[in-house]
């Protein structure tokens, strides 16, 4: 009889193990298996699913806001339709910042972050298993808001005054600069997550992580208001997370934004990548 | 028989019993809350980051001055300003002649009309005929008396306006409408003239409007020091720019363009002892300060025929907007890391609570008080205190040291009463002690320290963020500011507002540092919020198993 339960009798009575045992003893783990425990660590903590729905509602429910309370005037305006109903995006980044930095967090506080680490002995294939789920559940998320908060800006604006009569029609949906704009809003999400992930391996409290996480993403855009000098101005525009990655959203103006989009949402992603670098090396470092 | 029992007495510990007061209750907090050294480092971070983000705005301006900029770097940009110390607007076209002593000056006027530059217009234009026909709501034309030419010098004057009545204004900042008089301007003709006198008698000036100049009614009267027996008087014609305010996503842009007013007066009589009849010589003309936008055509002229004077003006006379990234900057452009102060001391409220539900503590808390409501008051005296102290040491540090900077960068800081000053530091530190007794009982509602984090940032820094930097557009701002936590940032305003003046009230919005909300009436928002989240809070501690 060799049931996987076995396998500790049979390794202590000195016997070659079994091929069963082996797989389940001896195998080496996997990408697969860290992703595997990653996803049901991450699936069955309370309270994961409200922060998924929540963060797609309330990017949504902000845009529907803002929607409803432009007018433009029948002589026509400059409004940029499209960044107007990713204005969601303000709100919901701080729930997809929440949930990420909760997803090791929570490990963290509770203790089961010396399990994980016990059952995948190689943090950095469990540091990379961590990443996928989470960039992948905040994917999801990203294009669930990004696109309902579009759809939802096609259904009001029109009747806010945004009408080819007024000169102000919403620009095609496949034009270049509109998908480019909600690629970089996706894109956007899935990145201040992956920047949330790092700092919260860095600060190991979810709730001082939460905390530098926003302070970074906000910092920006009001010192940046007070600094008088052009030059200045611009470069810290072009140097926060939060002022850089909006900047790639515009579809109108876009020669005054402080940034072309693609180097905005560049400027984010080698932010997420510096967060993940720092989180990966703290986590090898440090004794958990 | 006797047995030498020896009851063993039952130890007793050498400590005095501690009596059950609230004293000892806040003193238990407050070793818990000193005893921390990441909670003692992150209140100091606090302070520290609030001042060092300050510092970033005269460090940023600082640079301006070497390089190439159009501003002369020499001497201080000093605004223009009124009486009263507030920047203010002076580019009325004032035709005036010398009066010595209390007289009467009266005038009638018997047309006002205005022109403005489209706003799509491409490049200058340079004659009547370029430019579109239409008065300013806010454009004036009548007499006043005025201390000096002198920018900004004090004065007061009775005036028509393009559409807000007759009106009796004085120094930048009053203006009050008469009951009578033409409601537009472009109502009054030769048939329909409107009188207008301005009488004085020491400090005391009166105005009259009348509509044949034979039955005048007496508009008000004001006491204005500082015009001396030796003054200016005669007719202005002042109109402030043609603009639209646009819903510009990333904020409200306002698109304006220089417009001109003219005026004709028909009957000019000084009298009492401001002899003369009319103008004795031909009257001198108040040019405007700034540099004329664009061409000759926005000069401030007038040309005399007889007794009728046809008064052409460009430019405004009213309070002006000073905030924003210009050449002024208030005390509170030093408070500007304030927010930031803010999330490091929300983060070491929540966790306050929130790590005695991690680790266990709240049993042996509850255990040793059991009155759990007395357990909260006491957690909210030790944080609100602490932050009280940490937001009064960074503002009071923050305000002097960013002006000090400003000012040897010569950037011009509006004057403040120290009134003022108390108020916005104490009021900061206000703020702040609020927010973080707000994130403690959110923190003890919902047990999880990024909950409580992540919630009080998204309804207090949040819509901070989207109304101050020019995310949202005015209308949506101001309503964050007045129904959101955030309302309590009003407190930090020195900035004054001069509501008489509606032609510049559109540009009290909160990007330019005007708060929809007085700084009491703000913080109490926030307040309420503290209030109801602790009051919740105490509900279901005591409701609740730990």
């Amino acid at each position: 009889m060799s049931t996987p339960l076995d396998t500790g009798a049979v390794v202590a009575s000195g016997k070659t193990p079994t091929s069963t045992a082996r797989t389940l003893a001896g195998r080496r783990l996997t990408l697969c298996d860290a992703i595997h425990a990653e996803w049901t660590k991450f699936r069955t903590v309370a309270g994961m699913l409200w922060l998924v729905a929540a963060a797609a509602l309330l990017t949504i429910g902000l845009g529907v806001a803002v929607d409803s309370s432009v007018t433009c005037p029948t002589t026509g305006c400059d409004v940029d339709t499209v960044k107007t109903s990713f204005t969601g995006i303000m709100l919901g980044q701080a729930i997809v910042a929440m949930l990420a930095v909760l997803a090791i967090g929570t490990e963290y506080s509770s203790g089961v972050i010396r399990t994980s680490l016990t059952a995948t002995p190689q943090r950095l294939t469990g540091y990379i298993a961590k990443i996928i789920v989470v960039g992948a559940v905040t994917l999801a998320v990203a294009i669930v808001s990004v696109t309902g908060s579009l759809i939802a800006g096609r259904l009001i604006l029109p009747t806010k005054g945004f009408t080819a009569a007024n000169g102000s029609a919403l620009p095609s949906l496949t034009d270049g600069t509109v998908l480019r704009a909600t690629l970089c809003a996706v894109l956007y999400l899935f990145l201040i997550a992956l920047l949330s992930l790092g700092i919260a391996y860095v600060a190991r409290e979810s709730t001082a992580a939460i905390g530098i996480v926003l302070g970074l993403l906000y910092l920006f855009p009001i010192v940046a208001q007070v600094i008088s000098n052009e030059t200045w101005h611009k470069r810290l525009e072009r140097l926060g997370p939060m002022t850089a990655g909006l900047a790639a959203q515009t579809t109108k103006n876009i020669a005054a934004q402080p940034i072309t989009p693609w180097h905005g949402i560049g400027v984010v992603a080698l932010w997420a990548l510096g967060a993940l670098l720092a989180g990966g090396t703290v986590l090898r470092m440090k004794d958990a | 028989m006797t047995t030498k029992t020896s009851t063993p007495t039952p130890y007793r510990s050498k400590v005095e019993p501690g009596r059950d007061g609230f004293g000892r209750l806040v003193r238990s907090e407050w070793t818990k809350l000193r005893t921390v050294r990441g909670w003692m480092i992150g209140m100091a971070l606090a302070a520290l980051i609030t001042v060092l983000i300050g510092i970033l705005g005269p460090l940023g301006s600082n640079s301006q001055c070497s390089s190439s900029s159009t501003h002369a770097c020499g001497s201080a940009q000093t605004p223009t300003l009124g009486p009263d110390g507030e920047p203010v607007t002076d580019d009325l076209s004032f035709v005036h002649q010398g009066v010595t002593g209390d007289g009467t000056v009266t005038a009638r006027l018997s047309s006002m009309a205005g022109y403005y530059l489209p706003l799509n217009a491409n490049g200058p234009v340079d004659s009547l005929a370029g430019l579109s026909k239409g008065l300013e709501p806010w454009a004036r034309a009548g007499i006043i008396v005025k201390a000096s030419t002198t920018p900004g010098a004090p004065y007061v004057a009775v005036v028509a306006t393009g559409a807000n009545g007759v009106r009796m204004e004085s120094n930048f900042t009053s203006s009050d409408r008469a009951p009578g008089g033409a409601a537009a301007g472009s109502a009054i003709s030769s048939a329909a003239p409107q009188w207008l006198r301005l009488s004085r008698a020491g400090d005391s000036f009166t105005g009259y409007e009348s509509g044949d100049g034979v039955h005048w009614s007496r508009i008000g009267s004001e006491t204005v020091a500082g015009i001396r027996s030796n003054a200016q008087a005669g007719m202005l014609v002042s109109t402030p720019d043609h603009g639209t305010t646009t819903y510009q996503f990333g904020g409200s842009s306002t698109d304006s363009g220089p417009s001109l007013a003219v005026a004709t007066f028909d009957d000019v009589a000084f009298s009492g002892a401001w002899s003369g009849g009319g103008f004795a010589a031909p009257p001198a003309v108040q040019q405007d300060n700034g540099p004329a936008p664009g061409a000759a055509l926005y000069q401030n002229t007038y040309a005399q025929t007889g007794g009728v004077f046809t008064v052409r003006g460009s430019g405004d006379i009213a309070p002006k907007i000073a905030a924003g990234a210009g050449d002024t900057k208030s005390i509170e452009d030093g408070l500007i890391g304030v927010f930031a102060g803010l999330i490091a001391l929300i983060v070491v409220a929540a966790m306050f609570i929130t790590s005695e539900y991690r680790r266990g503590l709240i049993r042996t808390t509850l255990s040793a008080t059991p009155r759990r409501g007395a357990v909260l008051a006491a957690k909210s005296v030790v944080i609100g205190a602490v932050t009280f102290v940490v937001g009064l040491v960074a503002a009071g540090v923050a305000v002097p040291l960013v002006r000090s900077m400003e000012t040897g960068n010569r950037t011009y800081v509006l004057p403040t009463s120290t009134a003022t000053e108390i108020r916005v530091v104490v009021g900061t530190a206000a703020l702040l002690a609020l927010v973080a007794v707000f994130a403690m009982a959110v923190g003890a509602l919902l047990r999880r320290g990024a909950g409580a984090v992540a919630l009080v940032i998204a309804v207090v820094v949040l819509p901070y963020v989207l109304a101050v930097a020019s995310v949202l557009p005015t209308g949506p701002s101001q309503w964050l500011l007045r129904l959101t936590p955030a309302a309590g940032f009003a407190v930090e305003q020195s900035l004054r507002e001069f509501p008489g003046y509606a032609q510049v009230t559109s540009g009290y919005t909160p990007e330019a540092g005007f708060y929809p909300l007085s700084p009491w009436a703000g913080l109490a928002v926030t307040a309420a919020y503290t209030a109801v989240a602790l009051g919740l809070a105490t509900y279901v501690l005591r409701r609740r198993d730990v």
